[in-house]
């Protein structure tokens, strides 16, 4: 069964996103850097600092480490280092107001439109790509024209122009959630609209509202000190930072100290918010945290603690070999397979069963080195193709195989097949993958393949993609595929549990007769146990990542002996049996309550 | 007998459709065409199909999550327009619904005990102290402890998000409960609990089930009567026994033979 | 393809007329009279009128909107006062030299930041990784304004490696290679921010598409690694790099403003801060209008681009 991605909150989440937050160590100078600006600018009033409007003429444009004048004077003799805080009190005014101010309309665009969906969000959403046709600033400038130059206005602008930013991104989140099921289910619970979007929708696109507001402050204070520095913005004599180095730009060549003292303040202030917000974002993003964007390495992490035999003799085709997978979780790594053993013959079906998290996909992906890593690690075992430990191989030993002498198809074929290729050009590129033959020739044999597998005018739908497929298609294409390269094993993962029943009894059929004609060698994961009964000589139950039970397919489900596999097949109603099935199954129950 | 809980005739529902704005046509789906049933009180009507079926748009236009295109519908005597002009509360108060995806039904942010709550206080508006203790109760019916109340969705597993689910729709006293694939994404020995549980249910609390589900065994599991849905119609209606048993219509057969079973068989069908 | 085109090309005319109304909006925005202001104070109220209705203004904003429009698409933008020379002229002219700015900093911004993300995503949490992100994030953090006269103190003023300002040079210039000198520093500075945002994005994208299913295929198929990657992941994750690259095309037009302002480039930019100044908002209107309406041609490129990639668009 795939497993369902959801956004959970832990259970003591304000705790350990503090935490997490500050085990992040530019994140945590972030904050600390941002912390002390914060601190300086609002205590700018009762810092013993000269008046930053207070002219003087002599003392004008003097070095920094004057005396009286930490960071010296600019052209009209005014104090630097009391300017600058009193500028960096403005920017942060300007700029987090700016933030606020198109997060909140932004954000109720977004919420609004995601929600109703329909009219209302095209109407809404038209007026954002109006104002989004613009090229960033450009209409900022052209509102600061209209209104005339000014920090209000500078700020109105910066808030306009950011809108379309947060109501896109906010619209995106909210439709997602929109189309969950608990939105249908508050409704039919009575709510209403204005409170499911507040009370059920707004709760959880929060996240994303703090994730944006943190990652585009630092941007906004750009902004603002941009304008100011046009001259758009702060008009004198009170300056922030962008105007302070507008101003200083005349002097550039006789005094750099007074245009490079605000920029870098303005730069330091900006980049220890990014790093900040950063940070914000890597806790809050539950894919972020649980290590879902990780890069998965080609082959599996193998940490083996002992190397068994690299060779094996009189070996059937494939030999699995007191197998342990897991994953990595910190130091620990929690096993998810347990010493799994079993072999295949040619021509023969070995089915897998068992539950959701019994560790049969990952059984499965481990003979290859395909479980994704991190975190999955290889800890311990040996899997033999043809007598040979692929585990002891090297990298491109290994790679070499895959697809060659074992082939997978896999569960979902619409994800698991590029959406961007034809599906001949998919077919060929795994015979180019092992075999020194041209382009045309491959294409050659994708075609044959695909007539191989039943799709009827296969020169015509070569060229399709695969959403222009059905699903039966797509997973015949995905069974060309494994083909191509006549392995010996294939190992077919959940291979129907897309797909409708009328569907599936013709891929198994297909399945079978490939199995017969070739003498492949099949390896059958799946959580039915009429699949099963219908295709694999032998069956192996497994549970928490161990095989509890093995052995000829008809023997175990006519006479199961584990007490859980017993119990797996007599939950399964068969067809025929009616309601007889529920009074069978109900004493199953009796005393063991969840 | 009085009226029946769910009267259907003739409903039709057509996505799509209208011109876009530089005037073609754009493509309409016809989702459900054209479909007369009748849920009886008390009674569990199946409804089999496979993707595509138009099983879940019919369900979703009976708790009006959805407005058919036409056709007439009346739930316990009441005319579905009616009711659909006073809203949505008089929907839930009259039937409720129980998803597929047990997890994706419960909001993530919320404990269980507030998710209870809403029904309890629109539906039915209890006061404060009458809640608590209908949310004790429902917690029990639905065989989970007592502490559910306060813990989180992701808290639990498919199984038990399935009981709380059940024991939300419970919350609205309504006589009616539509079960699209209620059973699905549970694994097999987790499904035949909640198929014991939604039967006890019904039994104890006189309800009727319209379920919904690809799986034929499990229909004929829990059904009185089955309706086979293919392509938006309804091709084939008859009690669970005989449907099964004698198949009157080409594509019934072929659902019937393409489920895998149990029994070894030597050769492939 | 062709159709699409086509039906992207229809879409873009409700954009631009949009584009025109708030234009329009906003310099109704403007307070006080016009009239007035061009008269002075000692206006009669019948010159007011009678300016007025010259003007058009005594008309409803409809009309007026459609008079504007109508003499917009004859070429008519209306005069510039303080220039003394046709809007539109003037606009042309500037915004050739912006386009040989942005374009270049719009290409090194594609190659530079696709080219790191990438190397970001494979190598993650590496040195190369590592590094990129860093440079990134001081990218992104940087006032391009501030960076620019950082780059001219140290390029020209005290190694004289480059000129500081201009496009060309005052003396003898005036050839390709001229040019070039000239805009490296400005195209350089303008395309930081946005290398850095493209950088960023790539990497996102690249470890999003590897986690994909169909990447696990294409590692059960015995692709190679290289194969996995470049061919695989980078064309699906080229797909969401567009529409980014249509987004920074905004950015370096919009961005230029500052550029030009500061390497005194004789580009549209410099024009829109003069003619805000002394409010010639004529001029403001122009400018805006024709560079918004370049920009949403360059997003419908976009738009087109990634179509060609991903067939499930074109539906």
């Amino acid at each position: 069964m795939t497993p369902s991605v959801t956004t959970q909150p832990s259970p003591n989440r304000r705790r350990s996103n503090w935490q997490l937050l500050m085990a992040n160590r530019l994140a945590a100078a972030g904050l600390f850097i941002f912390g002390f600006i914060l601190l300086v600018a609002i205590l700018a009033p009762v810092l013993p600092m000269p008046d930053p409007n207070m002219t003087d003429q002599p003392n004008r444009l003097l070095p920094p480490l004057s005396q009286g004048h930490l960071l010296g004077t600019d052209h009209l003799g005014r104090d630097i280092l009391s300017r600058l805080v009193w500028g960096t009190q403005i920017s942060l005014i300007v700029g987090i107001s700016a933030t606020a101010l198109a997060a909140l309309f932004g954000s109720l665009i977004g919420l609004v439109a995601g929600y109703a969906r329909g009219v209302t969000d095209s109407v809404l959403m038209r007026f954002v790509d109006m104002l989004m046709a613009f090229p960033y600033i450009l209409l900022a400038i052209a509102i600061v024209a209209a209104l005339g130059p000014g920090l209000l206005n500078a700020l109105y602008a910066i808030a306009l122009v950011n809108i379309p930013f947060f109501a896109r991104n906010i619209r995106g989140v909210t439709v997602s959630i929109r189309n969950r099921e608990f939105v249908d289910a508050a409704r039919l619970s009575g709510k209403s609209h204005a409170s499911i979007l507040f009370t059920e929708v707004l709760p959880n696109v929060l996240p994303v509202i703090v994730i944006t507001m943190s990652t585009t402050v630092g941007w906004m204070i750009l902004e603002t000190a941009g304008l100011s520095f046009l001259g758009l913005g702060a008009q004198p004599p009170t300056a922030d930072l962008g105007s302070m180095l507008g101003q200083a730009r005349a002097q550039l060549f006789t005094a750099p100290h007074a245009s490079i003292i605000p920029g870098i303040m303005i730069f330091a202030l900006v980049m220890s918010i990014n790093l900040l917000g950063d940070g914000i974002r890597d806790v809050l993003d539950p894919r972020l945290r649980s290590g879902a964007l990780d890069r998965p390495l080609s082959v599996t992490h193998i940490a083996r603690q002992t190397t068994p035999a690299a060779t094996l003799a009189d070996a059937p085709v494939l030999v699995v070999d007191h197998l342990f997978t897991g994953f990595a979780n910190g130091g620990a790594v929690t096993p998810a397979v347990r010493d799994v053993s079993f072999r295949l013959g040619k021509g023969e079906c070995l089915g897998i069963i068992g539950e959701s998290g019994s560790g049969k996909s990952v059984t499965a992906l481990s003979l290859m080195g395909l479980v994704a890593s991190p975190p999955g690690v290889i800890t311990s075992g040996a899997v033999y193709i043809g007598g040979q430990d692929v585990l002891s191989l090297r990298e491109h030993e290994l790679i070499a195989l895959r697809g060659a002498r074992v082939a997978y198809v896999f569960q979902d074929p619409l994800t698991t097949l590029h959406p961007l290729f034809p599906v001949a050009t998919q077919i060929a590129e795994a015979v180019m993958a092992h075999n020194q033959v041209s382009k045309r020739a491959a294409h050659q044999r994708a075609l044959e393949l695909m007539e191989t597998v039943g799709i009827r005018d296969a020169a015509d739908r070569a060229s399709a993609y695969p959403h222009e497929l059905s699903g039966g298609q797509r997973q015949r294409i995905g069974i060309a595929m494994a083909l191509a390269n006549d392995p010996d094993v294939i190992i077919a993962d959940e291979p129907t549990t897309a797909l409708d029943v009328t569907v599936q009894a013709r891929i198994l059929e297909l399945l079978q007769d490939l199995r017969r004609e070739r003498g492949l060698a099949l390896l059958l994961i799946t959580h039915d146990f009429g699949v099963v009964a219908q295709v694999c000589d032998r069956v192996a139950v497994m549970k928490n990542g161990e095989i509890v039970e093995q052995g000829e397919t008809a023997s175990i489900l006519r006479a199961p002996q584990h007490d859980y596999t017993k119990r797996l097949i007599a939950c399964v109603p068969e067809l025929g049996e009616g309601h007889a099935f529920l009074d069978r199954v109900r004493p199953l129950f009796e005393e063991t309550r969840l | 007998m009085s009226q029946p809980a769910v009267d259907m005739q003739n409903l039709v529902k057509t996505f799509g459709g209208g011109r876009s704005l530089f005037g073609r046509a754009a493509s309409e789906v016809h989702a459900v065409r054209g479909i007369s049933l009748t849920l009886q009180r008390g009674e569990t009507l199946g409804i089999v199909g496979e993707s595509g079926s138009g099983k879940s748009t019919l369900a979703r236009m009976l708790v009006g999550l959805e407005h058919p295109t036409s056709g007439s519908m009346a739930i316990e005597g009441k005319p579905w327009s009616e009711l659909a002009s006073s809203g949505t509360r008089a929907f839930g108060r009259a039937i409720q619904y129980v998803f597929q995806d047990p997890v994706a039904s419960l909001n993530p942010r919320k404990t269980i005990g507030d998710i209870l709550d809403v029904p309890l206080r629109l539906l039915c508006g209890y006061d404060r102290d009458r809640r608590a203790r209908r949310k004790q109760e429902l917690v029990d019916a639905v065989q989970m402890p007592l502490d559910t109340l306060e813990r989180y969705p992701h808290e639990f597993s498919g199984g038990q998000a399935q009981r709380i689910a059940i024991a939300r729709a419970l919350a609205a006293e309504a006589r009616i409960l539509v079960l699209d694939e209620p059973v699905s994404a549970l694994d097999v020995s987790v499904q035949a609990q909640v198929l014991l549980l939604l039967q006890q249910l019904r039994d104890e609390l006189g309800l009727s089930y319209l379920f919904i589900s690809h799986d034929l065994a499990v229909v004929e599991s829990i059904s009185d009567r089955v309706a086979v849905m293919y392509l938006g119609e309804v091709v084939e209606t008859g009690p669970a026994a005989r449907l099964f048993a004698a198949p009157q219509h080409d594509y019934t057969r072929a659902l019937i033979a393409s489920a895998p079973r149990l029994t070894v068989s030597d050769s492939p069908p | 393809m062709t159709a699409y085109i086509g039906k992207r090309l229809l879409a873009a005319i409700p954009v631009i007329l949009g584009l025109s109304i708030i234009v329009f909006l906003v310099m109704k925005l403007i307070p006080g009279d016009p009239a007035q202001a061009l008269l002075g104070s000692y206006a009669t109220p019948e010159n007011v009128a009678r300016i007025n209705r010259a003007l058009g203004l005594d008309r409803s904003w409809p009309e007026q909107y459609v008079i504007w429009v109508d003499n917009l698409l004859q070429g008519d933008f209306g005069r510039s006062y303080i220039l003394n020379r046709p809007v539109l002229d003037e606009v042309i002219e500037r915004f050739g030299a912006t386009l040989i700015l942005a374009g270049a900093s719009l290409v090194i911004c594609s190659i530079v930041g696709i080219l790191a993300g990438i190397a970001s995503a494979v190598r993650q949490f590496g040195w190369t990784d590592r590094i990129v992100t860093f440079f990134v994030l001081v990218g992104i953090s940087m006032p391009a304004f501030f960076l620019g006269l950082v780059f001219i103190l140290f390029f020209a003023v005290q190694w004289r490696l480059l000129p500081a300002s201009g496009m060309y040079a005052v003396y003898g210039g005036g050839d390709l290679a001229d040019l070039l000198r000239h805009l490296i520093l400005p195209a350089g500075t303008l395309a930081i921010v946005a290398t850095g945002v493209v950088a960023r994005l790539t990497r996102a994208a690249m470890l999003e598409v590897l986690r994909q299913d169909f990447i696990r295929t294409a590692r059960a198929k015995g692709l190679s690694e290289n194969a996995v990657i470049y061919r695989h992941a980078f064309r699906a994750a080229l797909v969401s790099v567009i529409p980014v690259l249509g987004i920074q095309a905004g950015f370096v037009l919009g961005g230029a403003v500052y550029i030009e302002t500061v390497f005194q480039w004789p580009g549209l930019g410099q024009m829109l801060v003069k003619a805000v100044s002394t409010r010639d908002l004529l001029l403001v209107q122009g400018g805006v209008l024709v560079a918004a309406t370049v920009y949403v041609l360059v997003n419908l490129l976009a738009d087109v681009a990634q179509a060609m990639l991903d067939p499930r668009l074109k539906a």
